[in-house]
C-alpha cells in the first residue's frame, strides 16, 4: 500500500474528519493517559492529517490509550481522537498478522452503556 | 415588436476570458427586433453607459438588454442610465453572463453557447416588458429604535441630532445595556461607565427623544416610512413622572433576597429597586415575583414611606400605538451561560465564574467594591487562570459556531488589569488562537504579555477539578508539547457571546430575517451592512454580529445616516414591479395573504358589475402597493392564477422558459 492509500484507509476505518481539527489541544488537555502515551492525542490526529502513516504505525501510545473517549467527548469540532487511535491499533494488529479478538472473550453479559469500541479496542489490547 | 439594443459587457477578462464577447454581440444581431448590438470593456463605466445611452437616441430603441454581471450589482445602473437617454427604466433587462456563465465554466465554446442562450432569454422577456412607474408614498418622520444599550442610543442620539423624534424601546427598567455593566473598555482602558453614562443623560434630556423603559414592541403593522408599533409598557408599580429616584424604598424594603440582575446574580437586591447609581430613567421599579406585596397583599413598606405617593400596587400593563417611517433594532446580545460545559466546574465550583461577572467583580460599583475577592470565600485570588473560547468556535452542539470576536481582547485587559492592580497575581491564559485585528488592538495584547507578564497557555483546557480547595486546571500546552495542570485561586471563562433572545420574537414582528444563531441577517454582507433586508428596518450592533464598542458605535451612527436618510424625504418611491390580482379571477381564496411575508394582501369586499344592471359583492385581494415587495411567492400560490407580478409576469416567464428550450 501506498502511504496515500494507508492515509485514506486509516480515515476511512477511524471515521473521522481530521481536517475538521481547529488545533486547540483540549483532547490532550484532558487525556487521562496522557503522560503515557509517546504519540499525544492531538498528534494522532494531526499525523494522520499530514500522512506521517510511518510515525503513527511506529508509535506505542496505541496500548496505553484507554478508549475511554474523553477527547472525543470533549472537542468542540466534533473530531474523534480516539477513532483515529483505534484504525491505528486495528492497522497494527492486522499487520501484525492476528485480529487479536475472539468472540468467545466477549463476556456473556456487557454493561450496554459502555462504549463498543473500548470493548473492542480492550479485546485488540490485551490479546495482542 | 420592441427595438431591442443588446451591450455585451467583457467586465475587463471577467467574462471575455471565458466567453467570447465578440461572437455573442455578432450573432445575437440577428435575432428579431435587435437593431443595434455592441460589446465593451467596462459597460458600467461612464463611457460604457455613454454608449447605452447614444444607442437609445440614435436607433430609438424601446428596449435594452445588457449581457454583464448579475443584476443585483448593476441593474440600478443601467436603469437610470436608460431613464436619463428617455427610455423607461424598467425597460431594461440584465443577463447574467458572469456569475451565470463565465464564472462557473471553464470551457469557452460551452460557455459562449451559454452566454447566447441567456441574451436571447433576456431578449425574450424584454419583448414582453411594459414600462412601469414607481408609485409613492408618505412618510412617518419618527424613528424607532428597539433596544437601549449604547447601539441604540448611539443611533437614537444621532437621529435626533438631525431633528427628527425618536423613541428608545428598552425592555429593561433602564437604558445602558451591557456597556453599564462593564469596567473597562478596551483598548484605551477608560471606565465604561465614565464614557456611557453621559450619553444616557444627553438621551434623557434630549426634548426630541422619547425613552420608553420596561417596555416591549408587541406588534407592528405598516411598511417602510408607515410603521403603526404597538408598544407594551410594563407596570412598573411605580409612577415614572412622580419617583424622585431618592431610594428611600430600597432601604426600606424588607424583600432583599433578589438576585440583582445588573451584577450577575453576584449579590442581592431588593425587590423595589433602581438597577444601578446611574440608571436612566432614575426611577425605581418593583419586581412582582419577589414583592411581598404583590404576592400576599400584606406589607406595603414603600408605599408608606415614599414621600411622593409613587407607589402603585394597582398599576397595570398599557399599551401605546405609535407611528414611525424607520425602525433600528438594536437588541443586543447575552453571555452564553457555561453551565453545559461541565468540564469547567461552572455549576459546581463559585471560583469559576464568567468575564461578564469578573468585570462587575473589578467595578467600583459592583459586590465588592471593585476589590478583587473570590466569590467562595472573599480572598484574595492569588493565581488566576482565564480560559478562552468557552463556547465559541464549538460545532459539537454545546457552543456556538462562530467566534465571538470579543474575548481575546477583553481577556487581555482583565489580564492586564489584574497584573496592574496586584502585581502578586499569577495570571494564566488558555487560548486557542488570539485574534486581535483592531487599530491598536494586537499593540494592547502584547503589552498584556510584554509588560504586564501575563503567561499565555497555547492550548485548551480538558478539565477543572477541585483539590483541596484550589482549582486545578488541567490543560494542553502544545507549544512545550506537554499536559499542565495549574492550581489556581479563580478561574475565568470567556464565555461566547449570542443574540438577546427576544430578537427571535422582534424579528418576527418585523418579518426581518435572522440566521441560524438568531443573528439578524443584513441586506448586503458588504454593500447594505446595516440594512435588514426589509425595507425601513436597520441594524445596529450585536443584534447582527458579533462586534465591540467602536464597531457596535460605527454601526449605529450608519444607521443613524440610513434613518435620517430615509426621514429626510417626504415620499417615498415604491418598486413598480410589485404583484396585482386580475379581479375577474379571483375566488377570494385567502392564500395569497397566507404566504405574503410582508403582510402586504388583504381582502376587500368589492361589488361587480354582472350585466343586465346586477351587481355582485366579491371577496377579492388587494396589494398595498407600498408593501409588497415584488417576491412573487403569491403569484405561483394563487390556485385561479389571477395574481401576477409586473416587470416578472407568468407571460414573460414562460417566454423565457420558451426561449431556453428552443436551444
Amino acid at each position: 500500500m501506498t502511504r496515500e492509500e494507508q492515509k485514506e484507509n486509516l480515515l476511512r476505518m477511524s471515521g473521522t474528519d481530521v481536517r475538521k481539527c481547529m488545533k486547540c489541544g483540549k483532547c490532550s488537555g484532558r487525556c487521562p493517559a496522557y503522560h503515557e502515551m509517546d504519540i499525544k492525542p492531538h498528534q494522532f490526529v494531526s499525523l494522520l492529517a499530514q500522512g506521517k502513516i510511518e510515525k503513527l504505525l511506529s508509535g506505542k501510545a496505541i496500548w496505553s490509550c484507554l478508549s475511554c473517549m474523553a477527547c472525543v467527548e470533549r472537542c468542540p469540532r466534533g473530531v474523534a481522537p480516539a477513532a483515529v487511535v483505534e484504525a491505528v491499533r486495528d492497522t497494527v494488529v492486522r499487520m501484525q498478522g492476528a485480529n487479536g479478538i475472539r468472540a468467545e472473550d466477549i463476556p456473556p453479559i456487557v454493561d450496554e452503556l459502555i462504549p463498543q469500541q473500548l470493548l473492542v479496542s480492550a479485546y485488540r489490547k490485551y490479546n495482542k | 415588436m420592441q427595438r431591442i439594443g443588446v451591450f455585451i459587457c467583457w467586465c475587463g477578462s471577467n467574462i471575455a476570458a471565458t466567453v467570447d464577447v465578440e461572437r455573442v454581440s455578432e450573432v445575437i444581431r440577428s435575432e428579431p427586433g435587435v437593431v443595434f448590438s455592441a460589446n465593451y470593456q467596462y459597460m458600467c463605466s461612464e463611457n460604457g453607459q455613454q454608449l447605452v445611452k447614444n444607442a437609445i437616441k440614435e436607433y430609438n430603441l424601446t428596449a435594452v438588454v445588457i449581457g454583464s454581471c448579475s443584476p443585483r450589482m448593476h441593474e440600478a445602473t443601467f436603469r437610470k442610465a436608460a431613464e436619463e437617454a428617455g427610455l423607461n427604466p424598467y425597460m431594461v433587462e440584465i443577463a447574467n453572463i458572469r456569475e451565470h456563465c463565465s464564472w462557473i465554466h471553464k470551457d469557452r465554446e460551452e460557455a459562449t453557447e451559454k452566454a447566447l442562450v441567456l441574451v436571447r432569454t433576456a431578449i425574450a422577456k424584454v419583448n414582453l416588458d411594459a414600462p412601469l412607474q414607481a408609485g409613492e408614498s408618505p412618510v412617518t418622520k419618527r424613528a424607532l429604535v428597539i433596544g437601549g444599550g449604547i447601539a441604540g442610543i448611539q443611533a437614537a442620539l444621532d437621529i435626533a441630532e438631525a431633528g427628527f423624534e425618536v423613541d428608545i424601546v428598552e425592555k429593561n427598567p433602564t437604558i445602558g445595556g451591557r456597556m453599564a455593566q462593564l469596567d473597562k473598555t478596551f483598548p484605551t482602558l477608560d471606565c465604561s461607565a465614565c464614557i456611557l453614562t453621559p450619553k444616557m443623560v444627553d438621551c434623557a434630556q434630549n426634548e426630541k427623544i422619547d425613552i420608553l423603559s420596561y417596555s416591549e414592541v408587541e406588534e407592528v403593522k405598516g411598511f417602510v416610512g408607515n410603521f403603526s408599533v404597538k408598544i407594551r409598557r410594563k407596570a412598573r408599580y411605580v409612577d415614572e413622572t412622580k419617583c424622585t429616584g431618592c431610594k428611600v424604598c430600597m432601604e426600606k424594603c424588607p424583600s432583599k433576597k433578589g438576585l440583582n440582575e445588573f451584577n450577575m446574580g453576584l449579590n442581592n437586591r431588593t425587590a423595589i429597586y433602581i438597577p444601578f447609581a446611574q440608571a436612566i430613567p432614575n426611577v425605581a421599579v418593583i419586581d412582582p415575583e419577589q414583592c411581598i406585596k404583590l404576592k400576599t397583599g400584606k406589607c406595603g413598606i414603600c408605599q408608606k414611606f415614599c414621600g411622593v405617593g409613587a407607589i402603585d400596587y394597582t398599576m397595570k400593563d398599557e399599551f401605546i400605538e405609535r407611528k414611525y417611517g424607520a425602525i433600528v433594532v438594536a437588541t443586543g446580545f447575552r453571555p452564553l451561560k457555561p453551565d453545559k460545559f461541565n468540564e469547567y466546574g461552572y455549576a459546581d465550583n463559585k471560583d469559576v465564574i464568567t468575564s461578564l461577572e469578573l468585570e462587575r467583580l473589578m467595578n467600583a460599583a459592583g459586590p465588592t467594591d471593585g476589590v478583587l475577592l473570590r466569590p467562595s470565600d472573599g480572598t484574595h485570588p492569588k493565581v488566576i487562570t482565564f480560559i478562552q473560547c468557552v463556547g465559541s468556535r464549538d460545532t459539537s452542539g454545546c457552543g456556538k459556531p462562530y467566534c465571538s470576536k470579543i474575548c481575546c481582547m477583553y481577556t487581555a485587559k482583565h489580564a492586564m488589569l489584574i497584573r496592574e492592580k496586584y502585581p502578586d497575581t499569577e495570571v494564566h491564559v488558555f487560548y486557542i488562537d488570539v485574534r486581535t485585528p483592531g487599530k491598536n488592538y494586537d499593540e494592547f495584547y502584547r503589552r498584556a504579555v510584554e509588560q504586564y507578564g501575563v503567561d499565555y497557555i497555547k492550548g485548551m483546557v480538558g478539565k477543572v477539578y477541585n483539590q483541596n480547595g484550589k482549582l486545578m486546571v488541567q490543560g494542553s500546552n502544545l507549544i512545550d508539547n506537554e499536559q499542565v495542570v495549574i492550581p489556581s485561586d479563580l478561574v475565568v471563562l470567556a464565555t461566547a457571546i449570542e443574540p438577546e433572545p427576544s430578537v427571535r420574537k422582534v424579528a418576527t414582528l418585523l418579518t426581518a430575517s435572522i440566521d441560524t444563531n438568531n443573528f439578524l441577517t443584513e441586506s448586503h454582507a458588504k454593500l447594505r451592512p446595516v440594512e435588514s433586508p426589509t425595507a425601513g428596518v436597520y441594524l445596529a450592533g450585536v443584534c447582527q454580529g458579533p462586534k465591540d464598542i467602536p464597531e457596535t458605535v460605527s454601526q449605529a451612527s450608519a444607521c443613524a445616516a440610513k434613518v435620517i436618510g430615509l426621514l429626510v424625504k417626504d415620499k417615498l418611491k415604491t418598486n413598480p414591479c410589485i404583484a396585482h390580482p386580475d379581479e375577474s379571477m379571483c375566488n377570494g381564496c385567502s392564500q395569497c395573504a397566507n404566504v405574503c411575508a410582508y403582510g402586504a394582501i388583504t381582502y376587500v369586499d368589492k361589488e361587480f358589475r354582472l350585466g343586465g344592471g346586477k351587481t355582485e359583492v366579491r371577496r377579492v385581494a388587494s396589494v398595498n402597493p407600498a408593501v409588497c415587495q415584488g417576491c412573487g411567492a403569491c403569484t405561483v400560490t394563487c390556485p385561479s392564477g389571477a395574481m401576477d407580478l409586473s416587470g416578472f409576469s407568468s407571460g414573460q416567464i414562460m417566454s423565457e422558459v420558451e426561449a431556453i428550450c428552443k436551444m
